[in-house]
């Protein structure tokens, strides 16, 4: 049971930090980039992933396990996009009705969410590293909290990197992909964090 | 038929990465050789000639409330034909690319094109369309590919030449290993974007030259 807890923490650690999903494994660069200019949508779009990587991870777990055990695995792929695009459909309408609030901080990130690579990539990574339900949903959430974490922290440093002076050619998105070098450079220090 | 005009958009002037900054996960993951990049790009070139003569044919049909859930089917069918190819007849690539294959789904580029090219155009000129933003996008992944093998292990057509083993071009203690790591994929993409918009910026400027 103790080692079980361990493989838990191991997990949540390492999405978080030595293996950032999007710092380290480049999964959802496009959410990364669009939507780091402010840090309070930034702020927003990283809960939502969050919410969905965790609830996408539980749901195509089940659908893996139907997956098997029709001998169907080469649908895998097809299956999860439309269980991923299903769910965040549902999201959207429940926060709609019930948290209005919160529906329309998030705005349109919600819908976006479905074409975000880190959902569908978690998906695939628990199938691949044959994760069982729990260890699925904490890979999802912790995948979600690495992109949350990622997204704030450049978002702060991209409010100032906008204002600074630069060659002209470098101007817009070369500077800001140099700035994330940079950042993914500081991650590269958790590497030496040794986990259980 | 202003297939050049195509050719040069998908290449320099809409290039799917340099210019619209679509596709950035695959861009950024596996460009550490250039067997990765050349086979990414292929894979990727095949399934979007694929969608959107397939999105362009299906065009009339598809209810326009539901299309984006059409083409994402119709398009993950495709990765999915394409990633049992690879599995089965280049298992070395598909083992390398990884999980990046399947992720070509939710790639922009292909989503990208089916919405504003091959829902608006008839079969042939989306077919033409498919293969230009291909090349442009194998290009682009190409010259990032080449710039970190290079700066990265030193060598050049990794997976490919010399038994796989590249040729040597920079010495074995030189070579810095940062830029096979993603530090090095943020940095050089930077760097070649920057590049194009350079390209660009000196084309226009030559073209006004001409003109005056």
């Amino acid at each position: 049971m103790n080692g079980y807890v361990q493989s838990l923490l191991g997990i949540l650690l390492s999405a978080v930090l030595t293996e950032n999903f999007i710092l380290v494994k480049f999964y959802g660069i496009c959410p990364f980039m669009g939507v780091s200019k402010k840090i309070d949508t930034a702020l927003g779009m990283g809960m939502a992933v969050t919410f969905v990587m965790a609830l996408a991870s539980a749901a195509c777990w089940a659908v893996n396990v139907l997956l098997v055990r029709l001998g169907l695995e080469y649908m895998q792929t097809v299956a999860f996009i439309l269980v991923i695009a299903s769910i965040v459909q549902v999201v959207e309408m429940f926060l709609k009705k019930s948290v209005p609030a919160l529906y329309k901080a998030l705005g349109i990130f919600l819908p976006l969410i479905t074409t975000n690579c880190a959902v569908l990539g978690v998906a695939l990574v628990n199938v691949q590293k044959g994760y069982d339900f729990l260890r699925s949903v904490v890979n999802g959430a912790a995948g979600g909290l690495g992109f949350l974490l990622a997204i704030v922290l450049f978002a702060s440093l991209r409010e100032r990197v906008d204002r600074s002076d630069c060659p002209e050619c470098f101007k817009g998105f070369p500077i800001t992909l140099i700035a994330a070098g940079l950042l993914a450079l500081a991650f590269m220090g958790f590497s030496g964090l040794k986990i259980f | 038929m202003n297939f050049r005009k195509q050719f040069t958009e998908g290449l320099l002037t809409r290039n799917p990465v340099t210019v619209q900054l679509l596709g950035m996960c695959s861009t950024l993951a596996i460009t550490t050789r250039l067997f990765n990049g050349l086979g990414m790009g292929l894979a990727v070139t095949v399934i979007l000639i694929c969608s959107n003569v397939m999105i362009s044919a299906l065009r009339r049909v598809i209810p326009s409330q539901i299309r984006i859930a059409a083409y994402i089917v119709i398009i993950a069918g495709f990765v999915t034909i394409v990633d049992l190819l690879l599995q089965a007849y280049l298992p070395e690539l598909s083992e390398s690319l990884g999980v990046f294959i399947p992720l070509i789904v939710v790639n922009c580029i292909i989503l990208g094109r089916a919405e504003a090219f091959a829902s608006k155009n008839g079969v042939l000129a989306s077919a033409v369309d498919g293969l230009c933003q291909g090349i442009g996008y194998t290009a682009a992944l190409t010259i990032t590919c080449v710039i970190r093998e290079l700066l990265g292990a030193g060598t050049f057509g990794g997976g490919l030449l010399n038994h796989g083993e590249g040729i040597r071009i920079l010495p074995e203690g030189l070579a810095a290993m940062q830029f096979v790591m993603p530090v090095g994929g943020f940095l050089t993409l930077g760097f070649v974007i920057a590049g194009s918009q350079w390209l660009m910026k000196h084309r226009n400027s030559r073209k006004e030259g001409k003109q005056a």
